[in-house]
């Protein structure tokens, strides 16, 4: 035993009170009874997940036909975290208060916020979570803002249609919520709408931002969109990459017109 | 049980002004239908069927109740009411209702083009047919009542055990639906809510048949209801006690989820005076008129419905707006009795919703909890568990569910909808809805009698906080009946959420009666 309890970032590893233990818990159901087949089953599977030891914490009836586990399993596997690498969201995260006190100051006018779930997508619980003054997680959705002009557009808006509306409303930012997936809708549509926006001029005058389960951050900068979010973002999150990008973009058309003058 | 020392004088004013307020827009009511109001009418007397759609998505169908009010909508034909000209092709085409309502909606018939009968005989005919479809709802809650009698039925306003135990399932699938309903019921659930496929409250029709795939929930449908409510019945008698189901009858549909609900023997159904208006955008009279319309017919079949004050919670803040969700309550309870509702059938909601981390947060909560039970002592309050402060942290979130049901219990709420710990995460696993009902069970019986033991010290914090919520309730409502209900809500008067009197979706089929109109359902539910 070398007695290491320093962490090596080279071999990481859940921790549980070892460093290196590689401790994880588990809870999941089997779809049959609890017998003794259903332990060794249950044990058996998590072996193949990578775990050993793997001990049974419980065994429980969660209803006619159905075992609920809990489980601890060590892992073996451990991962390398210097090379870990992640395409982020590099805005600093604001306050609402701070957001609105920005936009009243540095702005002076509110920006234009449109929200929509594309395509025949009808799931607006993403949209919802971010545009609705409910919120999400006690987090204000973004009509709370006085800075912000947000106007969900709710399910079932068709690119073109959201398209010609920013256009008469002079939108600032376009947040598109994608929730389902199938077949990879989500990206074409993404991606058709950024083609149209391209077309018709609006491209650079607008910020796009999506929003979905299934989007990630470079998963949207590939669609052409200016960040995506994912799953748990709260409205704060969003408001404060609109405020970043909108001011970055402001500075950059200022720097441009000084060097003309 | 421990109560507060609440003013009745305060209670009784408040009282009062919700039914002054409550009262220019019942007027509104009877003079006004809407085309969801006709379609649930001709749903009562069996026109369930829908036909194939061509284009679109593939094939779809669409109800044939809604193809038969449509029509009257376009040739300007419906003002008297849809009864006029179905009755009317009943007659002459000597058909029954599902007959005629195909021919109408494939196109065979075109009811503006048939000699007519006399209103005389008209009416006759449409009390008679009404008269047979209220029989059936009679019939279906009998039904219902000799079930519970037989397998055993503990729920009362005051259950002894302590609040109904209350959960949901999501998966979209109705099938899948029925294996967690099951689990669920196994280990103690009492009362089962298939939650609806989002956005379905925005459709203006009711999609038919059993469904497989919806989003975030499963499309309320009559097949979906029947499906489950047998599964149900089966479990109920398995297990030698009574489950319940609940839907959502609410959004454009509201009469006709009523109507399906009643048909399909239904026990609990969200159902609100205002919660279209404010949180689906759905216009304010359509509404209004609709909710009157659909609890018509939860009155007769003797559904518990559940009122949607909780939802205030999650858009204002809780601590701050308790008197909104008091003030909401009032008036939901004030156009139930409009609709001849007992108010043992009025399960008002709300939520223990306030900011964790707020110093004697419980103390707040009982407060809340104990008023709305002593203010409505013969109510089935439906208490909801937090979601606002929600998030990934599950063992945390198991621990406010926790708490949540310690109050349910102690301060005597008769629904409990047991909260996730997995709440905004994703709909609930049966792993989740396991350690929930584990969790309530616990609570529920390990401090099942605490209310009776206890007493609230006067002047002491709960007392306190109670009374000023009371007294910022009075103000509320004399504000809401100084302006006029559409006039508040314009003003944010609800969960800081400002609507307009013709903005928001379905005021298109809202219509004024015309003077033969005929709707005997009016008379008869």
């Amino acid at each position: 035993m070398s007695g290491e309890t320093r962490v090596d970032l080279k071999k990481l590893k859940p921790y549980g009170d070892i460093m290196g233990d590689g401790t994880v818990q588990l809870c999941f159901t089997l779809p049959v009874e609890p017998s003794p087949e259903a332990r060794e089953a249950a044990v058996q599977l998590v072996q193949k997940m990578g775990f050993d030891p793997v001990k049974v914490a419980t065994m429980e009836k969660a209803a006619d036909g159905f075992a609920l586990f809990v489980i601890y399993g060590n892992t073996k596997f451990s991962l390398d975290f210097t090379k870990i690498k992640v395409l982020k969201i590099e805005a600093k995260k604001r306050s609402r208060e701070v957001i609105d006190e920005i936009i009243r100051t540095q702005i002076g006018r509110k920006l234009i916020v449109l929200g929509a779930c594309t395509g025949y997508d009808a799931h607006t619980v993403g949209i919802d979570a971010i545009m609705n003054m409910k919120g999400f997680a006690g987090d204000y959705g973004l009509e709370r803002y006085k800075g912000l002009d947000a106007r969900n557009l709710g399910a079932q808006v068709l690119n073109d249609d959201l398209l010609k509306l920013a256009v008469q409303e002079k939108a600032d930012v376009i947040l598109v919520s994608k929730v389902v997936s199938q077949h990879g809708i989500h990206i074409k549509d993404m991606k058709t709408l950024v083609e149209r926006a391209t077309k018709m001029g609006l491209r650079d005058k607008m910020i796009f931002v999506a929003g979905g389960p299934r989007v990630t951050h470079p998963m949207a900068l590939e669609c052409g969109f200016d960040a995506g979010f994912g799953v748990g973002t709260k409205p704060s999150e969003v408001a404060s990459f609109i405020l970043e990008e909108y001011l970055n973009r402001q500075a950059q058309s200022q720097a441009k017109t000084k060097k003309r003058k | 049980m421990a109560h507060l020392d609440l003013d009745p004088k305060i209670i009784a004013r408040c009282r009062e002004l919700a039914k002054k307020t409550a009262s220019p827009i019942e007027k509104m009511i009877q003079t006004h239908s809407t085309v969801a109001i006709e379609r649930a009418t001709l749903r009562l007397l069996g026109v369930n069927g829908a036909v194939l759609q061509k284009g679109g998505g593939g094939n779809q169908t669409f109800p044939e109740a809604n193809l038969i009010v449509d029509k009257m909508m376009q040739t300007q034909s419906i003002e008297n009411g849809v009864l006029h000209g179905f009755v009317n092709g009943m007659i002459q085409k000597k058909m029954p209702a599902p007959e005629l309502s195909r021919a109408v909606a494939t196109g065979k018939i075109d009811l503006n083009t048939l000699p007519r009968i006399s209103d005389t005989e008209l009416r006759l005919k449409a009390k008679e047919l009404c008269q047979k479809a209220s029989e059936h709802l009679l019939s279906q809650r009998e039904q219902r009542d000799s079930i519970r009698k037989e397998v055993g039925d503990s729920f009362s306003v005051h259950r002894e055990q302590g609040p109904l135990l209350y959960v949901i399932v999501a998966t979209g699938n109705i099938y899948d639906d029925v294996i967690q309903a099951r689990a669920a019921a196994q280990v103690g659930a009492d009362a089962i809510a298939v939650i609806r496929s989002t956005a379905q409250s925005l459709l203006d029709y009711v999609p038919h048949g059993a469904t497989t795939e919806g989003f975030g929930g499963t499309y309320a449908t009559q097949e979906n209801f029947k499906i489950m409510r047998a599964a149900l019945d089966e479990e109920s008698r398995k297990l030698g006690r009574y489950i319940r189901l609940t839907n959502y009858c609410s959004g454009l549909c509201m009469p006709e989820i009523a109507a399906l609900g009643a048909m399909e023997r239904l026990d609990f159904l969200l159902n609100d005076a205002m919660y279209g208006i404010l949180f689906r955008d759905i216009n304010m009279k359509r509404t209004l008129i609709d909710q009157h319309f659909s609890r018509l017919i939860i009155a007769l079949s003797r559904i518990v419905i559940h009122t949607g004050e909780d939802n205030y919670l999650t858009t204002a803040d809780a601590i701050e707006n308790g008197h909104q969700v008091l003030a909401s309550q009032f008036i939901n309870e004030c156009f139930a009795l409009h609709a001849h509702m007992k108010e043992d059938l009025m399960g008002l909601g709300h939520a223990q919703e306030m900011n964790p981390e707020h110093p004697n947060v419980f103390l707040l909560e009982i407060a809340r909890a104990q008023m709305t039970r002593d203010i409505f002592p013969n109510a089935p309050i439906k208490f909801m568990p937090p979601t606002r402060y929600k998030c990934g942290d599950i063992f945390y979130s198991h621990l406010m569910d926790a708490m949540f049901n310690f109050v349910g219990v102690l301060t005597g709420q008769s629904i409990q909808l047991l909260g996730m710990a997995t709440e905004a995460m994703h709909t609930p696993l049966l792993q989740d809805r396991w350690m929930s009902i584990k969790n309530a069970k616990y609570i529920f019986n390990g401090a099942r009698d605490l209310g009776k033991d206890i007493s609230f010290k006067p002047n002491g914090i709960i007392q306190e906080w109670s009374k000023k919520v009371l007294k910022d309730t009075l103000e509320h409502l004399e504000m809401i009946e100084r302006k006029g209900l559409f006039k508040a809500i314009e003003e944010r008067a609800f969960a800081e959420v400002k609507r307009t009197e013709t903005g928001g979706k379905g005021h298109d089929g809202v219509f004024l009666k015309g003077p033969n109109y005929i709707n005997p359902f009016s008379d008869l539910l």
